[in-house]
């Protein structure tokens, strides 16, 4: 189906027989088989595809404004607040952008953990997946100092001086990450250089994404294998339109944030201009931080919390091996299903915790929360998959729509 | 309602859904457009640039035969008091024989002063003062001869150097833009 696309126009074989770009866009956009009943929680990769776009190029425009300087930074930002045309607004596109794109990638990530799609044949689509969000943490990081207020300088400053957890170079590499000895003018050169540089880095590991994603194809609600033909549905117009649809209802609460309330996902402390002799009273990240940044300080040692926190993105990596269940839908594993919904509650409470200064119950709370996180990857994973005796799946995706048709009509016959 | 309009469209051909897809089109070709609009101002002067945008000049120490440049809008303006023999010079010269036919009135106040933006209509070069065939500038870059009223006579520049548009705030201020 996919494969034998031939260009009509002379113009479209001309250039088909030399560069098959025009095949490969109509086989894998239009008439990619893709399994006929994939939800709306399947609709955030196109969101997501979307996120990079909008962050690319507001991103490009903003960068025409801006000005990588610790003296002038905070000044060209407001510059572009208030003299630049419409400034504001793609400034808070972009700012707020971002927590769209952390929000549409959560629900990705939530999706593929409760549907099972890192799963054998799907493995290495998962852990490009932990890398881009790897980079988009990084990247998120290094966009959020270059406002340079308060904010941006004594978030940078803490999480510069996580290397300096690191023993024996631990201030070597802290300086040389400064190119100074404190966080100033040299550290935001260089991370507005490389906040630029990975979104083009995310953008290229989205394409092997999407690549490796082609070859099995998608999952679906079911978790099991689809038969080509039978189950599968061109992927234009079907998903196409569906995907066009969750997009503006994505859109319009985008909107909303930007033209609404472009500041309540943002800290107010960060109008203020970075102060190298005062620190904000209450230092948070930003939200889609919190629950690592909870991770953080959950850990009383200096290097362990370190490594507690980067071990918490880190071992999304293995989940494919620690979790061995042949079964990848959460629908069919009653068990599972629950640690599941106890791993999303957990990741909720640790993002709230981390809002909470670290003290008393928080505290308590908080190092409960990351003990669970850990021992739900780690104990519960490999476990489930022993104990837990899954529900018949069903043989073909149209199965349960169809079952109950038939039980349907069987009682008829009965009575 | 619904079955008569129905009925009229079937014959006319027109489906519900020709009407949706011209609708749907009609509407995301406008939000496209209206998306795309703050990604192209935002490269037009800015509001700082535009506060910038006049400048006042003290014309006092100037003499007659002296001339001054200024910065303006980033573009140097000359301004040259000229002397009698330059405009008497200045206003006898027929229209026919320019290139950009103006005469030396419609581009001064005040006959002494003379007032332009000093960027050659050529290929944006800066003239040189008290040079060239018609005493006036002369553009090094490509050869273009303007007289004493800045117009050009000689040379491959198209326009007569550029008047701003100025004000006599009092006899010796003039605020340009």
């Amino acid at each position: 189906m996919s494969d034998n696309y031939e260009p009509q126009s002379a113009v479209g074989k001309w250039i088909d027989k030399r560069l098959p770009l025009i095949s490969l866009f109509s086989g894998h956009l239009m008439q990619f088989p893709t399994p006929k009943n994939l939800n709306y929680w399947w609709t955030f990769g196109g969101i997501l595809t979307f996120c990079l776009i909008t962050q690319i190029l507001t991103g490009l425009v903003l960068a025409m404004h801006y000005v990588a300087d610790a003296n002038l930074a905070f000044a060209s930002v407001e510059h572009i607040m208030r003299d630049v045309n419409y400034g504001w607004l793609l400034r808070y596109m972009h700012a707020t952008g971002a927590s769209m794109f952390f929000i549409a990638v959560y629900i990705h990530m939530a999706r593929s953990l409760f549907y099972g799609s890192y799963k054998e044949p799907r493995e290495l689509i998962w852990i490009i997946g932990v890398f881009i969000f790897l980079l988009m943490v990084a990247t998120a990081f290094m966009g959020y100092v270059l406002p340079w207020g308060q904010m941006s300088f004594w978030g940078a400053t803490v999480i510069t001086n996580l290397f300096s957890a690191v023993p024996f170079f631990g201030e070597a590499i802290t300086n040389w990450l400064w190119g100074d000895y404190s966080v100033g003018s040299a550290l935001l050169t260089r991370f507005f250089t490389l906040h630029y540089l990975m979104p083009f880095l995310i953008f290229g590991l989205v394409i092997l994404h999407i690549w490796a994603l082609h070859v099995p194809g998608n999952n679906n609600p079911e978790g099991i294998d689809v038969i080509k033909g039978q189950d599968t549905v061109p992927f234009h117009p079907h998903y196409v339109v569906k995907d066009v649809f969750a997009l503006v209802v994505f859109m319009i609460v985008f909107a909303g944030f930007v033209f609404f309330s472009p500041n309540i996902l943002g800290h107010s402390d960060n109008y203020i201009q970075a102060n190298a002799l005062q620190t904000p009273e209450h230092i948070v990240p930003e939200w889609y931080f919190l629950p690592f940044y909870a991770v953080l300080r959950a850990i009383p040692d200096k290097l362990g919390g370190v490594i507690a926190m980067v071990s918490a993105i880190a071992i999304l990596a293995f989940i494919p091996w620690l979790d061995h269940s042949k079964v990848r839908s959460a629908k069919y594993r009653p068990l599972y299903k629950q640690f599941y919904w106890l791993l999303i509650f957990d990741f909720i409470l640790l993002g709230y915790l981390g809002a909470q200064p670290a003290t008393g119950i928080y505290l308590i709370l908080g190092r409960l929360a990351t003990l669970y996180y850990f021992l739900h990857f780690l104990l519960v994973m490999p476990l489930v998959g022993y104990i837990e005796k899954p529900k018949p799946l069903p043989k073909s995706i149209s199965e349960p729509v169809l079952s109950n048709e038939e039980q349907q009509a069987k009682a008829n016959l009965a009575t | 309602m619904g079955t008569d309009k129905n009925r009229s469209s079937e014959e006319t051909k027109v489906t519900r859904r020709d009407f949706l897809y011209l609708t749907t089109g009609s509407f995301t070709a406008v939000g496209v457009g209206a998306v795309a609009w703050p990604f192209i101002v935002q490269m037009n002067p800015d509001a700082s640039v535009k506060a910038l945008a006049s400048t006042e000049v003290d014309l006092s120490p100037i003499m007659p035969g002296q001339s001054i440049s200024i910065l303006w809008r980033g573009k140097p303006v000359f301004i040259r008091r000229r002397t009698p023999e330059e405009i008497t010079e200045a206003q006898a010269v027929k229209e026919a024989d320019l290139p950009d036919p103006e005469t030396d009135e419609a581009r001064v106040q005040k006959p002494e002063w003379l007032v332009m933006v000093g960027v050659c209509t050529h290929l944006g070069c800066i003239p040189l003062g008290n040079k060239g065939e018609y005493n006036g500038w002369f553009c090094p870059c490509h050869g273009s001869h303007y007289d004493t009223s800045g117009r050009i006579r000689k040379g491959p520049a198209p326009k007569n150097l550029e008047v701003p548009k100025y004000v006599f705030l009092d006899d010796n201020t003039i605020k340009i833009g």
